[in-house]
């Protein structure tokens, strides 16, 4: 576990530095003989966003968006807006996250695993990249692999940007996000601010003696 | 590179660094600290959880094993802290590994006591009235009772007037009512004459080589906008330096200075603590809060005010029992986590997965009726750092995510511990149904605000790197003061026991300080008074 991590350290910071995405999707093409896997060719970029709103849906996942010709990205696995509609994506991309120079590797890392998974999945749906178009159960089964993988910890950091989209709003002002009705805070109910930015509780206690105090406490409230 | 001099060179502005800070310049001393953190006042602060904001001053810094959240600001974790303000009870200071005394023998709960005084009145600590407890407080502390036990209010370092009950306490208190280093210690010092410096990160110490002055120490300056760029550097010779770096930064600085320095003790960057910080979630059922508790904050709203008040309300002291076998001493504490930390908690559902999908969106969707507790449990001291990184205190891979070379594995007796109070906190949380208890993912690794003992104090060189006067074996006039000099885990929350030693450590600095050449005096009557520390315009 301790070399993985530092390998994961390793890779991490590396891919910090843009040029050096350029091994991973050579790998990627490498695993990819038919030439329909996601290259860094402009339409990569096209493909990028509906693989990282496959990723963010399979954390959290949610009903399908009303789209022109459907909606691959999300799956309809839950009722409800999911991490996507939370704005997972432009988190995953909002510079104070920090993480978008890994975006290009992690994403053509994410759909050579998932042809890897299943080789179907290339051809299945032409121009759909790979981990769009596995099922649900099967993009649950691979995301689980990768966080159980050597590269386990960077995948968790990425989930983890998707679950701050969904239960803190993180790319936007919380007090506008819950005025404007966030779908992640309004799902979890965050509460509203008192005013303007600001959150004070005039009641927050019920005021009652719950428990007896122990026996052993100091006139300061501390244990003896 | 420039070189420049102080007297008393002051690493870090949390609590181990702004008490000695404030002594030494209040009796004469000129003092420079350094910080590797912005300095932002209290009107700079937000409640906003939009990253860029918060994540310019708490680190969420990953070692293997663990990850340690931490302040990195001027004011350090006491900026971010909840602060809950209790005294480690006395067996903690009776503790020994392999028959060997962990703590000084100079340094019990009776000796500490003293100076815990002092620093309560001087933060100053509160005593939360029951009309004070948040609902969270309240319902853990019906809880305890309704399964047999006792539970306590917890004293907090909070001005209880001013506080918004807001539950942003994490992210730096608004209002101004937390009662940080921002609040105290470092306004009072700078009113004597010290001077902070912010975004200057040390990298290592090593010998002055002006006559009189003992310790060149070299910095960094770290971009505001992105420290992971540094945009210059220089060097200060002290005559005294004190490292209050935190448990994450001192054992790297020092571990880096041990070529410059000739050498340093075995057990800097060894002994590393998370605390014994061990969390779970419990989920109420609202229907049984009320049927059993008897408790409504709202007409048909038992409880649902998981974010609502002071963080920390309440804290079991029944497995507190000095009688009981060590290791299973351990305190249960109610805590808000923001939900910036919504992740962690397994959904209770069989199967996998077991933090995301599906059910743990429907767990989510009970987010009000969730209450965080924290088990404080007696670690074994497992933690060891490895070679620092090039500069700084860890890889930083983001603003506010970094990698440390910190490796934490838990002893058989720690994860028992652990066990231990799960079933304790399971026994409470289910009993006839009042909720269910669940686990936090990953529950081998751990996660904790309350680093410590990196570099401790002790009396065997064994197993200890300071003297019982916080002072650096082998390296007269440097001082340890922060959280790594606390030998073990405390089975409470840290900051007064950090402070304490830090407060019972400046009479010895000062006698350093006047050893060295330095007109400067010390007086233990001397208090800080309350203030609020003002950032250069």
């Amino acid at each position: 576990m301790d070399l993985t991590r530092r390998e994961l350290i390793r890779r991490a910071t590396l891919a910090f530095v843009a040029f050096q995405a350029a091994p991973a999707l050579k790998l990627a093409r490498a695993a990819d003989p038919t030439g329909t896997f996601p290259s860094p060719d402009p339409a990569s970029a096209a493909l990028a966003v509906p693989s990282w709103e496959a990723f963010a849906d399979t954390l959290i996942p949610g009903a399908k968006r009303p789209l022109p010709g459907g909606d691959p990205a999300i799956a309809g696995a839950a009722e409800g807006p999911g991490a996507v509609q939370a704005g997972a994506v432009d988190l995953l991309y909002f510079p104070a996250t920090g993480v978008e120079p890994i975006l290009g590797p992690c994403v053509a890392e994410l759909n050579m695993r998932a042809a890897g998974y299943d080789n179907t999945a290339l051809t299945r749906q032409p121009g759909v990249a790979p981990f769009v178009a596995l099922s649900f159960q099967q993009r649950t089964e691979l995301v689980l692999q990768m966080f159980d993988g050597p590269d386990g910890a960077l995948w968790e950091a990425l989930g983890a940007v998707v679950f701050l989209a969904y239960h803190t709003a993180g790319h936007l002002n919380t007090a506008t996000a819950v005025q404007t009705g966030h779908p992640g805070l309004a799902a979890i109910g965050f509460p509203a601010p008192l005013l303007g930015d600001l959150w004070w509780f005039q009641n927050h206690s019920y005021a009652r003696e719950l428990a007896s105090l122990h026996p052993g406490t100091t006139v300061n409230g501390s244990p003896a | 590179m420039s070189t420049e001099k102080t007297d008393v060179l002051v690493i870090g502005t949390g609590f181990g660094g702004a008490i000695p800070a404030f002594h030494l310049a209040a009796g004469g001393a000129k003092v420079l600290m350094l910080e590797r953190g912005p300095w932002l006042d209290t009107s700079d602060l937000s409640q906003d959880y939009q990253l860029g904001t918060y994540t310019r001053i708490l680190d969420l810094v990953m070692g293997t094993g663990v990850e340690v959240i931490a302040g990195n600001c001027v004011g350090g974790s006491s900026v971010v802290y909840l602060a809950a303000s209790m005294r480690a009870p006395t067996f903690v200071f009776e503790r020994k590994a392999n028959g060997v005394s962990q703590w000084p023998a100079s340094v019990t709960r009776g000796s500490l006591d003293p100076w815990y005084d002092i620093v309560e009145e001087n933060l100053p600590v509160a005593q939360q009235p029951w009309n004070e407890v948040s609902y969270s407080g309240g319902l853990w502390a019906g809880a305890c009772a309704r399964a047999g036990g006792t539970c306590n209010p917890v004293p907090v370092a909070v001005n209880l007037s001013q506080c918004g009950r807001c539950g942003w306490m994490a992210t730096g208190c608004v209002y101004g009512a937390k009662r940080s280093m921002l609040t105290n210690y470092l306004p009072a010092a700078v009113s004597a004459g010290a001077e902070i410096r912010p975004l200057h990160e040390v990298q290592f110490i090593g010998p002055a080589a002006s006559p009189g002055y003992r310790y060149a120490v070299n910095y960094l300056t770290i971009n505001p906008d992105d420290y992971r760029a540094q945009t210059g550097g220089g060097v200060i010779e002290a005559k005294v330096v004190v490292c209050a770096a935190g448990a994450l930064g001192t054992p790297v600085i020092l571990k880096r200075s041990a070529q410059a320095l000739g050498s340093i003790p075995n057990a800097v960057g060894r002994y590393f603590s998370p605390n014994g910080d061990h969390v779970s979630l419990a989920l109420f059922n609202e229907d049984k809060v009320k049927e059993l508790l008897g408790l409504e904050r709202a007409p048909g709203v038992p409880y649902a005010a998981h974010s609502i008040g002071r963080s920390i309300g309440t804290t079991s002291f029944d497995q507190l029992d000095p009688s009981l076998p060590e290791g299973l001493r351990y305190a249960l504490q109610q805590i808000y986590y923001p939900p910036i930390v919504n992740l962690m908690p397994e959904d209770g559902v069989e199967g996998d997965p077991v933090w995301f999908g599906a059910d743990k969106k429907e767990l989510s969707k009970k987010w009000p009726s969730w209450m965080s507790v924290l088990a404080m449990v007696e670690d074994e001291n497992e933690g060891v750092f490895g070679t620092p990184p090039p500069t700084g205190n860890f890889t930083r891979l983001a603003s506010a995510a970094s990698l440390a070379q910190l490796t934490y594995k838990p002893s058989e007796r720690t994860l028992a511990a652990r066990a231990d109070a799960d079933v304790k906190v399971r026994s409470i949380v289910e009993q006839d149904g009042l909720g269910s208890f669940l686990e936090w993912k990953q529950t081998e690794n751990s996660l904790s605000a309350h680093p410590l003992a990196s570099c401790r104090m002790g009396d065997d060189p064994a197993i200890s790197a300071l003297d019982d006067h916080n002072e650096l074996r082998g390296h007269p006039g440097l001082f340890v003061t922060d959280g790594s000099a606390v030998p073990t885990s405390l089975c409470v929350n840290p900051s007064i026991t950090i402070a304490a030693l830090a407060e019972r450590a400046a009479p010895f600095i000062a006698q350093s300080a006047q050893a060295a050449g330095i007109s400067v005096d010390y007086s233990e009557d001397r208090r800080p008074g309350s203030g609020q520390l003002h950032r250069p315009r």
